[in-house]
């Protein structure tokens, strides 16, 4: 195992790498093909760099652990609006979770629907390409449209295209209250109409979700608030009123039950030490309740208002999904029992583009080969 | 500003071209009349002009897509446009090159309130894609100033910003995909209306990269729900200092307000003579707008007010009613028409952290000083975008050059200070030059070689953004 512990350091192993590099963060979500290649790990890069509360800014190594990361925020009551995911519980892991890990895999959360995903609040990255060249892209200030936005290309890029040492993120104030809208036995066709209503209203949801077996098994739609305790009082009445038509909405203020759901949603709890595969499905929302009545057997979390579905499938189910996902648009992407096919297929000049990016980026094709699907 | 001498063997094939542009497209979407081409021959940066060989206004991504199949064949560059309102030079011509205009390509395709989408083809002016949802009560957040005429092609290009994007984000936040053609005609779709990419995000690489990988033809636009309400406080201070401590302690007081506007007293002074809004001649004005219910708006402004109570303010102004909203917009609204008033203007659009603003702003004023030519801020202040208008005669010679000159070291200032040279404008050939002092080497050259993934021969738009020294050396070393 590599673990460099400065940016020259990691450029100069990677400049005098014979083979394949296996990219770590923490190594908690081993999501596509498992790279056979000496592991480098990011871990020794580690550090919160630079933190301006009043700017809502904070730069970080990108082997920093996350939590080292959300402890920070916490003590100037701010946060990582996009609310990374944590994986392990979903797919069994140990270690750490890094702020590069996120990037690297653009993880985000619930809150997603209505602020934007992890690749939205990075505003400026470091990293090493293949050859060992240590890259700047961004800064640390929130708008930035000089030269090309590699920013956004290298936040979800596992890896493939070069190895993060440094990001800059820009983060918001936590909220003061919460409060989450509860409607138990709705259908998901019933749900997803609720949590759109939701989503289409002035009232500012910051998470629409439905689970077919939530608590007792039974079926459960969420709808979160947050902002000032008022506020959020006075939109969560709002919504009890809009949404009387499709079903009855119990408000929900307790801070630690609040929590716990929409944690339970962000990690999909209801999958957690259960066996099968498990899928990832972005799709357009109203499609997703009739994309998963076509499919035997799975059970379903929809996030992000049913734009996004969570699927907990039998082994053989693979490809019904991507048939399925093919027919009504979006992707698919097998988090858990995935290996190699783990990714959507792409289209064939969008995969040739890619392929082409890569090969500059990492031109001996040494930087995650093929975790992505393709080999470089 | 130098641009690269016209191709003389691009020039020679004109007429070829002309024709085979004729075999493919209705006869009136093929310009070549020179009198006709001067139209073309700038956009908002009107320092610089150049008629181009030819305009092409296609009527579908089909046309789009063989109009450039010619273009690429014959190896002749092509300068995609909107409509033209680029303040960087985007959109200006070389002499050898076409302007592929997207103004004819105006439809909404798709409205769906349900999923908050709506898919328009790409020439649609920003303005009007609000229009075509707001009888649901719906609208596309970013909010350039030009959004009355700037179409969103544009947009994308540049990864335009505005006013409002401190709480919603810039065009690349709320860009869902787009129908793009490359160089050589091939049409590809990235995103949609479901969320984020599979593989790769090619969507968010080719957001803000200012029409140098591919036309944009169609785009799937992000709506949002109206607010129920807005209104913002006016707040005056004598010192930067002090406005900048106060938007630094609003942000940490986990507010969000939707916009943050920062005056200087210059900016002031002369919007006040144009408009007469009675703003406070002070040193320091701030605009700070806040969204919600009628209850949730006051209880924000009652904080920031007490906020800014200590502070000293010299006025504070919290606003009541629409009639009150406007009659503090009024001012900052008429900012840059009132410096037209007075003079030529160039308008900067630098970025810095927030905390570096007194700094900034300390050292702008020396430079002006130093230069001779007065300087008005005027800018976004939650997300640290300024525009420093820096006013010249034109008829003066020599002024401009000095006035380009300042504009350059201010923008070095931003870049020192740990900003960039451009929010929301782009590089286009107005910022081309100073990339050099934001990026190394390694930075731009891994740039360019995204360039050549999807326009090889660098064909579209080559003469921007890249220093030309800079990516001539890169194409020669490919070659």
């Amino acid at each position: 195992m590599l673990t460099p512990s400065t940016e020259d350091d990691l450029a100069r192993m990677v400049a005098g790498a014979e083979g394949p590099l296996r990219i770590l963060g923490g190594g908690t979500r081993p999501v596509g093909a498992v790279v056979n290649g000496t592991p480098l790990s990011t871990r020794g890069l580690a550090g919160v760099e630079l933190y301006e509360p009043g700017a809502l800014t904070l730069v970080a190594k990108a082997g920093t652990p996350l939590a080292d990361v959300e402890t920070a925020l916490a003590a100037e009551g701010q946060r990582l609006a996009f609310e990374p995911m944590d994986h392990r519980g979903l797919l069994g892991t140990q270690g750490t979770p890094t702020i590069g890990g996120v990037v690297a895999a653009n993880i985000s959360g619930p809150r997603r629907i209505q602020v934007g995903a992890a690749r939205d609040f990075l505003l400026g990255v470091r990293f090493v390409d293949g050859r060992g060249q240590v890259i700047r892209n961004g800064g640390r200030v929130m708008k930035n449209v000089t030269g090309y936005d590699l920013v956004k290309l290298m936040a979800g890029s596992h890896g493939t295209l070069g190895v993060l040492t440094e990001v800059a993120l820009k983060v918001l104030p936590d909220a003061q209250a919460a409060a989450t809208l509860r409607c138990r036995g709705l259908d998901d066709a019933q749900a997803v109409q609720a949590l759109c209503r939701a989503l289409a209203s002035p009232y500012e949801v910051s998470g629409a979700a439905h689970l077919q077996k939530g608590a007792g098994d039974r079926p459960e739609t969420l709808i979160r608030l947050e902002g000032f305790p008022d506020s959020v009082a006075y939109r969560a009445e709002a919504l009890q009123k809009a949404l009387g038509g499709v079903g009855v909405f119990e408000v929900e203020t307790d801070p630690d039950a609040t929590r716990a759901a929409w944690d339970g949603v962000r990690d999909v709890g209801p999958f957690h030490g259960r066996g099968g595969d498990v899928w990832r499905l972005s799709v357009k929302p109203t499609d997703a309740p009739g994309l998963v009545a076509r499919l035997d057997g799975v059970e379903a979390l929809y996030d992000w208002g049913g734009g996004l579905v969570w699927l907990l499938a039998p082994e053989d189910r693979g490809p019904a999904i991507r048939q399925a996902v093919s027919d009504t648009g979006g992707h698919a992407t097998q988090v858990r029992g995935g290996g190699a096919g783990a990714f959507q297929p792409l289209a064939p000049a969008v995969a040739a583009l890619q392929d082409a990016l890569r090969h500059k980026f990492d031109p001996r094709g040494i930087l995650n080969p093929g975790r992505m699907g393709r080999a470089a | 500003m130098e641009m690269p001498a016209p191709d003389p063997t691009v020039l020679a094939r004109k007429d070829a071209l002309i024709a085979r542009f004729k075999e493919v497209l209705p006869k009136d979407a093929v310009i070549s009349d020179p009198v006709e081409t001067r139209a073309y021959e700038c956009d908002a940066l009107t320092a610089y002009k150049c008629p181009p060989l030819a305009v092409v206004l296609p009527s579908s991504t089909q046309e789009v897509a063989a109009a450039l199949r010619i273009c690429h064949e014959m190896q002749v560059p092509v300068v995609p446009r909107g409509a033209g309102t680029s303040l960087a030079g985007g959109a200006l011509p070389s002499g050898d090159s076409v302007i592929l205009g997207v103004a004819r390509l105006t439809e909404v395709l798709e409205t769906d309130f349900d999923n908050r989408f709506v898919r328009v083809q790409a020439g649609r002016t920003n303005l009007s894609v609000t229009q075509a949802v707001e009888e649901e009560g719906f609208f596309y957040a970013p909010d350039p100033s030009s959004q009355l005429a700037c179409a969103i092609a544009g947009n994308i290009a540049m990864n335009s910003g505005g006013a409002h994007c401190l709480k919603y984000g810039v065009t690349t936040n709320n860009l869902l995909g787009v129908t793009m053609v490359l160089m050589d005609g091939t049409v590809i779709e990235l995103g949609g209306p479901h969320l984020d990419a599979e593989g790769l995000d090619l969507l968010g690489l080719v957001c803000g990269s200012e029409g140098q990988l591919g036309v944009v033809t169609e785009a799937t636009l992000r709506i949002l729900h109206k607010p129920e309400g807005a209104r913002p406080v006016l707040i005056g201070f004598d010192s930067n200092e002090v406005a900048g401590q106060c938007v630094s302690d609003i942000i940490k007081a986990g507010i969000l307000p939707v916009a943050i506007e920062f005056m200087d007293r210059p900016c002031i002074r002369a919007t006040e003579a144009f408009a007469g809004a009675g703003y406070p001649d002070c040193e320091a004005l701030l605009i700070v707008e806040v969204e919600g219910s009628d209850a949730e708006i006051d209880a924000q402004l009652e904080t920031i007010s007490r906020i800014a109570q200590q502070h000293d303010p010299v006025e504070l102004r919290q606003s009541a009613s629409e009639e009150e909203s406007a009659r503090i917009w009024l001012g900052r609204k008429s900012a840059f028409g009132a410096m037209g008033q007075i003079n030529d203007y160039m308008c900067l659009d630098g970025t810095i952290p927030v905390s570096q603003l007194p700094f900034v702003l300390r050292r702008i004023g020396e430079m002006s000083a130093d230069y001779g030519l007065e300087v008005a801020n005027v800018f976004h202040a939650g997300d640290g975008n300024m525009h420093p208008l820096i006013l010249f005669n034109a008829n003066t010679p020599g002024e401009l050059e000095r006035c380009e000159a300042l504009g350059a070291d201010i923008l070095k200032l931003c870049v020192e200070a740990g900003g960039c040279l451009t929010g929301e404008h782009g590089v286009g050939v107005e910022k081309r030059d100073l990339m050099s002092d934001q990026y190394a080497p390694a930075d731009l050259e891994i740039q360019m070689a995204v360039k050549d993934v999807f326009d090889p021969a660098w064909l579209l738009n080559p003469a921007k953004v890249f220093p030309l020294d800079i990516s001539r050396a890169h194409r020669d070393r490919a070659a």
